[in-house]
């Protein structure tokens, strides 16, 4: 067990330093230190030492890959590339364009952040396993017909409907509930009320009917029918038996999500002003804040291989026939 | 002399590109079609009405991709004739006078006065009054009620629809028998008596003519009312809707076309010669997928508008920019995206590259290069097709989300994301302005749901484990 999970972390290596690369390419090579220093000083009026003495200030002037002036192992590591980007493998994020220290940024405004996501992702799995069970059990009947229609109008219905559609009906018409906002601690139910519920409605569609198709495919199975014969009701047959054994692929879907919970969402959480790391990386993006935006992608595909690793090992804690190797 | 000047834009090429060769397909597949598992989409009725509705929202696309340049009634002294600037298709054609801000500012939904009082001065005092709209106050009788008026004018759609559906209908009909007298009967006695696993030809029938009847209408009525209002600047709302489907099926289908070719060219590399190539192949996708998509996503376009903005010059008018970026960002968005289907395509490509067929060709020596072309890339298709229309609702969906963020399409460009992001604090206001929203919400959600229903068509139909 050990042993694979050190050969996992090992693998990610190789992938966090192509993800470093690519995000590199892609915010230094594309754009030049010379084009970043022009938008930081401002387009008109700029002389070209000006230009060169903000580079120079920033460290952008080392050469690329190799630097061959140095000597030794400092031949690699006094490089744009190095300095850059392998410092985010001890993240350290460096500062944001405002100054600000992100790595401090990014452990405040996680919070908020999992306060939303992890509510939402609850009662969201919750309730569609419900309902998806409950389409199951009526499956073959009018119900369950029109619980899939239901589903893919669902799903056709944009993500920002909803959130508009909700604001609009709940906060504005009957103010049950601030339209946006966060306040820490238990005050943050009333602000948090309503995003969970967006969220949790928007995912019904898509999620009742990837959970209803699991149960089917469960359902067709002899276990079931072994079941059956015994005489057993279809619903302990449908919790006790169905349920059991649909875990696993449920399972999968999600605990690959857990880890990337902290990023939030981007959406609501702009939408509703909570001041967590969606609303952190929306901001960026809209000031062009290519630090911080490179700093939420690498942190991104961390947690994402870290949910990919987490997935493995849950798979041998509730399915003893999976062995690792 | 033609008096306007043809104009293709990139998306246009490519996308005419796409529609040629899809043509092209059916017209040498036409044989083998018959019996393709395909076809089984329009033995299905939501499947056959889906794709009437796909049907329309691409035709609308394609005429609002036949971009010219009017000429203009001025001339160069030396008798050189002068083009607009401005790059308009045929769409705005058939609607203009749309196209041009009409009112001042917002104006309900078939309304025929402002929306607010505005200010005029009456023997030298400022009242507050409700203005007559200019558009409506043009074609409509002042004083008659909105609902007689509306009946009116739908009345007046019918011939329009009739003939329209005759000489469509015709023309479909002739294609589809080739004017083969038993064939036309055969077809005529579908159309009265459907058979149970036939083509639902009635289905087709229906959808048909009521989104014919429904276009005409629609078009009827915007001739006389702004028939989703207007948005602040006075522009009519239900053009913007209709310019939006252009955008948004241009995303849905350009990103899949980009994307295809890397999918398939390197899922069955890595799964047909495995080894390094594999290796490799792998080790790029697994990079690529863990990066989170929108984040790479946004990503990307921030470097696009630096890029377009240090080489402004490149484009020479604000709609080639506004369309160059449209394509950038199909191309963004197909090679952030292309990992899922080459994971999928690898996987097949190990099945199949086992089975005793290959074998048979390898034992007899046959090139690696053509059994991957003869034995491995037909039995890949199912997989292409159901990407294809499984993609193209979430591309739609994802256009809007990305147009809120802030990279999405150009700001100038017409498309949902965009309008629902100008709409969005409207609802703010007192009295509340809904109609933006609305009609982005609706032109949206239709084309996405019967994306959403013929996808599940096409599914059920080529999934081999479904096959029975």
């Amino acid at each position: 067990m050990w042993a694979y999970i050190i050969r996992r972390i090992l693998y990610a290596i190789p992938i966090l330093i192509g993800v470093n690369l690519l995000t590199f390419l892609l915010f230094f090579v594309v754009n030049t230190p010379q084009d970043m220093a022009v938008v930081h000083l401002g387009d008109r009026y700029v002389t070209q030492e000006a230009i060169d003495r903000w580079i120079v200030t920033n460290g952008y002037d080392k050469p690329t890959f190799y630097n061959p002036k140095a000597q030794g192992i400092d031949k690699i590591s006094d490089t744009l590339f190095y300095q850059q980007s392998m410092r985010l493998f001890t993240f350290n994020f460096g500062t944001s364009d405002t100054g600000r220290e992100i790595g401090h940024d990014i452990s405040e405004r996680m919070w908020p952040s999992l306060a939303l996501a992890i509510p939402s992702l609850l009662l969201g799995l919750g309730l569609n396993v419900m309902l998806a069970l409950l389409m199951v059990l009526f499956r073959g009947t009018q119900i369950d017909t029109w619980g899939v229609t239901i589903c893919v109008a669902l799903m056709s219905i944009s993500g920002l409907f909803f959130i508009i559609t909700g604001q609009y009906v709940l906060a504005k018409l009957f103010k049950w509930v601030p339209i946006s906002g966060y306040e820490s601690g238990l005050s943050a139910i009333k602000f948090l009320a309503l995003p969970v519920l967006v969220s949790v409605i928007a995912g019904i569609g898509s999620g009742v009917r990837w959970y209803r198709t699991l149960f089917l495919e469960e359902i067709n199975k002899d276990y079931v029918r072994t079941a059956r014969a015994k005489g057993l009701s279809d619903i302990a047959i449908l919790f006790k038996h169905v349920l059991k054994n649909a875990l696993i692929p449920i399972l999968t879907g999600v605990v690959v999500l857990i880890p990337s919970l902290f990023l939030g969402s981007l959406l609501l959480e702009s939408f509703f002003a909570i001041p967590g790391l969606g609303s952190y990386t929306i901001d960026a993006i809209r000031a062009q804040d290519f630090a911080i935006v490179r700093s939420m992608v690498f942190l991104g595909s961390v947690l994402y291989i870290l949910g990919l690793l987490l997935t493995d090992i849950s798979y041998t804690l509730v399915d003893p026939r999976v062995r690792l190797n | 002399m033609m008096p306007f000047k043809i104009d293709i834009l990139w998306t246009d090429a490519v996308f005419f590109v796409l529609l040629a060769s899809i043509f092209i397909l059916i017209f040498f597949q036409r044989k083998q079609m018959k019996h393709a598992r395909w076809t089984q989409v329009f033995k299905n009725k939501v499947g056959m009405s889906s794709a009437v509705v796909l049907f329309f929202y691409l035709c609308i696309a394609f005429l609002d991709s036949l971009h010219f340049r009017p000429e203009l009634s001025q001339r160069l002294p030396n008798q050189e004739t002068l083009y607009a600037t401005q790059v308009e298709s045929v769409l705005d054609l058939i609607l203009s006078p749309l196209d041009v801000q009409m009112e001042t500012t917002y104006a309900a939904p078939f309304a025929t006065t402002s929306f607010a009082e505005e200010p005029h001065l009456v023997q030298g005092q400022v009242v507050y009054d409700f203005e007559p709209l200019r558009y409506t106050a043009e074609h409509i009788p002042p004083d008659t009620p909105t609902l007689t008026e509306i009946s009116h004018i739908m009345r007046a759609a019918l011939p329009l629809t009739g003939l329209l559906t005759a000489v469509t209908l015709v023309v479909i009909f002739f294609l589809v028998t080739l004017g083969s007298p038993t064939r036309i009967k055969a077809l005529f006695i579908r159309i009265i008596r459907p058979a149970p696993r036939g083509v639902c030809w009635r289905t087709f029938m229906i959808t048909w003519v009521l989104m014919l009847f429904l276009c005409t209408t629609l078009y009827y009525l915007s001739r006389h009312y702004h028939i989703f209002g207007t948005d602040k600047i006075g522009q009519d709302v239900f053009y913007q809707a209709v310019k939006s489907i252009r955008t948004g099926v241009m995303i849905g289908t350009l990103t899949t076309l980009v994307m295809l070719p890397f999918a398939l060219l390197m899922g069955t590399l890595a799964g047909y010669f495995r080894g390094v190539i594999d290796d490799v192949i792998q080790y790029t996708y697994m990079t690529l997928s863990s990066i989170p998509g929108i984040l790479l996503i946004a990503a990307s376009v921030l470097i696009l508008e630096v890029f377009m903005n240090q080489h402004a010059q490149w484009f020479a008018s604000t709609a080639a920019r506004a369309d160059a970026r449209l394509f950038a960002l199909c191309v963004i968005l197909g090679l952030t995206s292309w990992t899922s289907l080459c994971r999928l395509i690898r996987a097949e490509t190990l099945k199949l590259r086992e089975l005793d067929y290959v074998l048979a060709a390898q034992a007899l020596g046959v090139r690696n290069l053509m059994i991957i072309l003869k034995h491995i890339f037909p039995n890949l298709l199912h997989i292409i097709l159901i990407t294809i229309v499984l993609d193209f609702s979430g591309l739609v969906l994802a256009e809007a989300v990305l147009s809120y963020i802030g990279v999405g399409v150009d700001p100038s460009m017409q498309s949902f994301g965009n309008m629902i992001n100008s709409a969005r604090l409207e609802l703010a206001r007192e009295p509340t302005v809904w109609w933006p929203l609305a009609a982005a919400f609706i032109f949206m959600f239709v084309l996405v749901l019967a994306a959403n229903l013929f996808a599940d068509t096409v599914r059920d139909a080529l999934d081999p484990r479904k096959a029975g």
